[in-house]
């Protein structure tokens, strides 16, 4: 404690970050992230099967999920069991968005999309441009998607999120089923643009389809809007973790009490938290609705499709963002895998939600804080800690602890 | 710069203070002592927002702390360090540190940024674990952490609750002789102890709680010396 003030100025202003290096740092891999998408699409795209295709379609759709949902139950956590509610909230805004404009605008619901969305077989692509009129209605509806998930992520948060634990996991849990009952009370979908255009707007927003499921959906959903919007969301929540936000966010599920002793507004940064996942699930719902083969229904904000986002969160390690990518990857792959396999009689993939659960208890058993814990793929200290274990395993078999 | 009026909390049904008061001046450090249950965490979490009295009034530099979220008090310059240290366990000793100036406003920075540089200074075991995960640290280390990390909300007024518990009687040594180190730099002092020994000897002024009542205040060194307090804390016969 015997340095000079003028010493002390001198160190601490060595440690000052520069200004440009944090915002090339900002910007850099959101145009890395766009060339990739984009060549995902153009380049990548046409050399898989559909099938393929289909699979990393919904990969990308379920990294968005988990990794939306790892802001508020890896993050903050908040145990909350009704992410599905707003993919499906988020689905159905976004759906009825493009599904009405459409029949506004062309009179069908057509798609009228560019060379980076999705498209009918019979479309000849060297006809197309880059963007086309379609894909701008369907980027507005992600965008109302995202917002209505997030007003009702508000919502739901402010006085839910006062509670703890178990009750905010009941809370959530029945707002999940409360959405689900909602879509299923609404009417038919109207089928032609003359009809449309008899029925006030606040009308057609409830005519999307009820327990039948809302088809006729234009479906522009494709590699290059799913991996775009799968990597700004991976950076959000990345650069969202690493942030003075993000600390505050850590702080609360650490130890709500101290994180308020140090100045934390626990309630704000809940909700705030509560919001921006919600907004990317609207998102994922939006692109999950204009998936071809997709048929949007009240399901989709079932129990089910919550536990299997969890799933995903928990086993990649709450607060991981690249865990739960990863996570949701596996996640989204195994039944596929599992698909026509048979132990004797029995087919393998019906049996997908008894493997995740043993899963889910050999991880609590073997590794609690699940695959990454709060660390990234690309932190360093992952690797020696696990380079150290190997180390240990391979050369202490037998051997003293 | 800060009185505390007949203030009364309940936890539910069970009251915890009945009617505390006390007042600490510009520079002090005073001290809380009494036994567990005396209600000395409770008064200091009172001062802090982090429970709401049923009656009586807090006054912080001539102002009511009633109906103040604990985010806004600590912003008001009175930072808080928690009993049992409350450091965030999962969380780089580096990362604890940035939380503890979160309160500040960013065009502080170059502020915080020597701030941090004068609280390692003070506990140079805690910048050679900067990038340690702050459960790993051993107790004496988490009571300095959560020290440091209260330092650096650059209190006028710091609330320490029961540094020394559980620690080995050397840290204690340490961990008062840099209570008093503090307090010379500036920054008054709030102290509640179980060791009442080692509290009366750095503190200027001492109350001694009983269930929840103040039964006894006055110079630190006086009350070291009367019958009662030797008997009942000091461990006299």
């Amino acid at each position: 404690m015997n340095t000079s003030a003028a010493q002390l100025r001198e160190r601490s202003r060595a440690l000052a970050p520069g200004v440009g290096l944090s915002l090339a740092r900002g910007v850099a891999p959101l145009v890395a992230c766009l060339v990739l998408a984009v060549a995902l699409q153009i380049a990548v795209r046409p050399l898989m099967g559909d099938y393929a295709a289909k699979l990393v379609l919904d990969i990308g759709v379920a990294v968005i999920l988990a990794v939306s949902l790892t802001i508020v139950n890896g993050f903050t956590g908040q145990f909350s069991m009704g992410h599905a509610g707003f993919l499906a909230v988020g689905g159905y805004a976004s759906g009825a968005v493009t599904y009405y404009g459409s029949l506004k605008v062309w009179g069908s619901a057509a798609t009228h999309g560019g060379l980076l969305s999705g498209r009918p077989m019979s479309v000849d692509p060297s006809t197309l441009p880059l963007i086309g009129s379609g894909d701008l209605l369907f980027v507005g509806a992600l965008l109302v998607g995202g917002l209505t998930a997030a007003a009702l992520g508000l919502i739901v948060g402010l006085p839910s999120l006062r509670l703890r634990g178990d009750y905010l996991a009941i809370v959530t849990l029945g707002f999940g089923e409360i959405v689900r009952v909602c879509i299923q009370q609404t009417g038919p979908v109207i089928r032609t643009a003359a009809e449309a255009a008899q029925v006030p707007a606040w009308k057609l927003a409830t005519s999307v389809g009820g327990a039948l499921g809302f088809t006729g959906i234009p479906k522009y959903t494709s590699l290059f809007w799913v991996w775009l919007i799968a990597g700004i969301t991976i950076m959000v929540a990345y650069r969202l973790k690493r942030s003075t936000y993000g600390r505050a966010f850590l702080s609360i599920r650490e130890d709500e009490i101290a994180s308020e002793a140090m100045g934390v507004n626990t309630t704000r940064y809940k909700v705030w938290a509560f919001v921006i996942s919600a907004f990317f699930a609207g998102i994922a719902g939006g692109l999950f609705a204009h998936t071809l083969g997709v048929g949007l229904s009240a399901e989709a904000a079932g129990f089910l499709k919550s536990f299997d986002i969890i799933i995903m969160v928990v086993l990649g390690g709450l607060g991981s963002v690249s865990g739960a990518a990863l996570a949701a990857m596996v996640v989204t792959l195994l039944p596929e895998w599992l698909r026509g396999k048979h132990v004797g009689p029995v087919d393998l993939s019906q049996y997908r939600l008894v493997i995740y659960a043993l899963a889910l208890i050999l991880m609590m058993i073997f590794r609690p804080k699940g695959l990454l814990g709060v660390a990234e793929l690309w932190d360093r200290s992952l690797w020696t800690s696990l380079a150290a274990r190997l180390k240990r395993l391979a050369g202490g078999k037998g051997g003293s602890r | 710069m800060l009185e505390v009026r007949d203030i009364s909390v309940a936890y539910g049904a069970i009251k915890a203070l009945h009617g505390v008061s006390l007042s600490v001046a510009k520079g002090e450090i005073v001290t809380l002592i009494g036994c567990n249950g005396a209600g000395k965490s409770t008064t200091l979490r009172a001062i802090s927002g982090l429970v709401r009295p049923g009656s009586g009034d807090i006054l912080y530099e001539g102002r009511t702390l009633r109906g103040v979220a604990p985010h806004e008090i600590v912003r008001l310059g009175l930072a808080h360090s928690p009993e049992g240290r409350g450091v965030f366990p999962n969380m780089t000793v580096s990362e604890n540190l940035d939380l503890g100036a979160y309160a500040r406003k960013r065009s502080e920075h170059a502020q915080i940024r020597e701030d941090r540089e004068k609280a390692l200074d003070l506990f140079p075991r805690l910048r050679e674990r900067l990038k340690q995960s702050a459960g790993t640290l051993s107790g004496g280390e988490q009571q300095m952490l959560a020290m440091a990390r209260a330092l650096l909300a650059r209190p006028r007024l710091l609330l320490l609750d029961e540094p020394s518990l559980g620690l080995a009687p050397q840290i204690v040594q340490l961990i008062f002789r840099i209570i008093r180190e503090i307090n010379a730099a500036g920054t008054t002092i709030l102290l509640v102890e179980q060791n009442a020994h080692m509290a009366l000897q750095v503190a200027n002024r001492a109350y001694v709680l009983e269930v929840g009542r103040v039964v006894m205040s006055g110079d630190a060194k006086e009350l070291a010396r009367t019958d009662e307090v030797r008997k009942a804390y000091l461990g006299h016969g």
